[in-house]
């Protein structure tokens, strides 16, 4: 049997990037370690120019455990995206902080392999596997910075829950391996059409434990708690990348999971899907009002957002997952943005993350102040940015798939959003005596990375369309 | 050969003493101990499915878990030293730097 590896080769050259960056940090000297971007830069884009060049081909390997379709090159494209941005808004931030560089780059290129595979799988341990080589990761770069206590703090809490939540995961999976036999998801697909009454308590409960484990690494409501301590205490860029990569990752997940191969279950979890994404966004607008801190606030809102995500799951179907895909690339332009803008505060020892501490940004730091309006106002859903028109894609598949509700409370909710995020806009050019913002001759990487995620904020809400044609292929190349 | 059901009444009673563990234990290593009791009752019930279902499948998965538990662990354990370094204690109750 020939074993097909073309579905391999992005993930492969991720990985081969990784490995030469740990290797290559042993060897080079500390003023050097400049060279260790450029590999992981240069490795991350071969892996993007192969996607591309992959892409619409259908094909499977290791019998159709993994699959290259549309849905996985996009997410493919959006993690390669994300790791690019989040190394570009770390460079400065590492070597203030005493971070080990070499180290920090490969862990991120790491995880990022781990989502790639999450997105690809066809089969539920492949599936965990992408998901712990993922979460490992992303647990060491929350507590790199190991000279501040409350890094280790949010790498502890941060690993406890997440380990905690793959025990659940994991039982459900063996539970669906039971009544399935099989973990592979086209096979519980079919053992699913073949009959209704064997071992139907024994599935209920596996989807049941599988839907609660993807939930915690999504972070809805009741299962965030973790989220705003874990993102207060890592290091700044780690948060951006958790807050986009990682939830990203686990939508790609529960679309394929839940959307595609587990679609004949639809009628049993729509409806504690749908509670779920309105005590989500709800509970996370709420509590994000009340905070004093922006990194937190921020924090709160991804919680909000994700909720926003499960309206489009819930609503299933072409135009949900349209939707989805969509929003999930809007979500990543404005949300790297601000906490790049965030990152741009900090000065030494001093992070500089309260609302006071953005005082008088937009003047001292106009293209800072102009570039976390956007965000904000984007963030808020305000047109013409691509917040405004992911909403409205989301809450329009909501209303097609009859869930009119949730549309309304939806579009509430973004309403009680903006009130949090316009502070920010109006301490930043209504008040005085904040924060001074790195200038632009210190921190040129992150500067770049902030500029990308304005052009995404506001390509994506301009001018929509290729994007969304592009979302519908994805999407559609499941089926 | 006993039937499928004690098995799986078995490890879902691990699971649950598990569970138990890392709610209510106070000490970061006890923790760690309960989901890896967490993880190996689900190797249980991998094992007890492919023997009732004939299929190697779950045996093959249970190698994969292991390896994951002990990754894990090596994870959950650098951690706990880089913590204790910085409080001299493993008490989740004096984890107040950042608000729960």
């Amino acid at each position: 049997m020939e074993t097909n590896l073309a579905p391999l080769l992005p993930s492969a050259e991720v990985v081969l990037t990784a490995l030469s960056v740990l290797l290559l940090d042993l060897f080079i000297r500390k003023d050097e370690k400049g060279l260790l971007v450029w590999i992981s830069l240069i490795g991350l884009a071969l892996a993007g120019g192969m996607a591309l060049f992959l892409w619409g081909s259908h094909e499977g390997a290791f019998q159709d455990s993994i699959l290259l379709d549309d849905f996985a090159l996009f997410f493919t494209e959006l993690f390669l995206g994300a790791a690019a941005i989040t190394i570009l808004s770390s460079v400065h931030y590492v070597r203030e902080t005493n971070i080990h560089e070499g180290e920090f780059y490969a862990l991120v290129l790491l995880s990022t392999f781990g989502m790639i595979l999450m997105a690809a799988a066809n089969d539920l341990i492949l599936f965990f596997l992408g998901l712990e080589t993922m979460s490992i990761g992303v647990y060491i770069l929350t507590g790199m910075w190991r000279e501040r206590s409350q890094a280790s703090e949010a790498a502890m809490k941060y690993f406890l829950i997440g380990a905690f939540a793959t025990g659940f995961l994991l039982y459900g999976i063996a539970l669906i391996y039971g009544a399935a036999g099989s973990t592979h998801l086209g096979r519980i697909a079919s053992a699913l059409g073949q009959t209704k009454s064997h071992g139907s308590i024994i599935l209920s409960a596996g989807v049941f434990l599988l839907f609660v484990g993807l939930a915690f690494k999504v972070a809805a409501v009741p299962f965030h708690f973790w989220v705003p301590d874990v993102y207060d205490g890592a290091p700044t860029p780690v948060s951006a990348f958790m807050a986009v990569a990682v939830k990203a990752a686990a939508f790609a997940g529960w679309a394929r999971i839940f959307l595609y191969q587990l679609s004949p279950l639809q009628s049993e979890w729509t409806l504690p899907l749908k509670a779920l994404a309105i005590l989500t966004m709800t509970v996370g607008n709420l509590l994000a009002i009340s905070q004093s801190s922006v990194k937190r606030m921020l924090a709160y809102s991804s919680i909000a957002h994700a909720g926003y995500l499960l309206i489009a799951l819930v609503a299933g179907g072409e135009s949900g997952g349209q939707a989805l895909l969509f929003y999930l690339l809007s979500y990543a332009a404005m949300t790297f943005g601000a906490f790049g803008v965030l990152i741009a505060l900090k000065e030494g020892e001093n992070d500089h993350e309260a609302y006071s501490d953005f005082a008088g940004l937009g003047f001292k730091r106009p293209f800072l102040g102009m570039a976390m309006s956007l965000f904000m106002l984007s963030l808020a859903g305000f047109p013409p940015l691509a917040g405004f028109t992911g909403k409205f894609y989301l809450f329009r598949s909501a209303v097609v798939a009859g869930h009119i509700d949730l549309a309304i409370i939806g579009a509430l909710n973004s309403l009680l959003s903006v009130v949090y995020y316009l502070r920010v806009i109006v301490m930043m050019y209504m008040e005085e005596g904040g924060a001074e913002g790195k200038p632009f001759a210190r921190a040129p990487y992150l500067y770049l990375a902030i500029a990308i995620a304005v052009l995404g904020t506001v390509y994506l809400g301009v001018l929509p369309a290729p994007a969304l044609d592009l979302s519908r292929i994805s999407f559609i190349s499941l089926h | 050969m006993a039937p499928l059901n004690y098995y799986l009444v078995l490890s879902a009673i691990i699971f649950a003493i598990g569970v138990a563990g890392v709610v209510i234990r106070r000490n970061f290593i006890v923790i760690l101990l309960s989901i890896e009791l967490m993880l190996n009752a689900v190797n249980l019930t991998f094992i007890a499915f492919a023997r009732y279902l004939g299929s190697m499948e779950g045996q093959v998965i249970v190698f994969f878990v292991m390896t994951v538990a002990a990754a894990e662990a090596v994870v959950g354990l650098a951690i706990i030293i880089s913590i204790f370094r910085h409080r001299r204690s493993l008490d989740p109750r004096e984890m107040q730097l950042l608000k729960w």
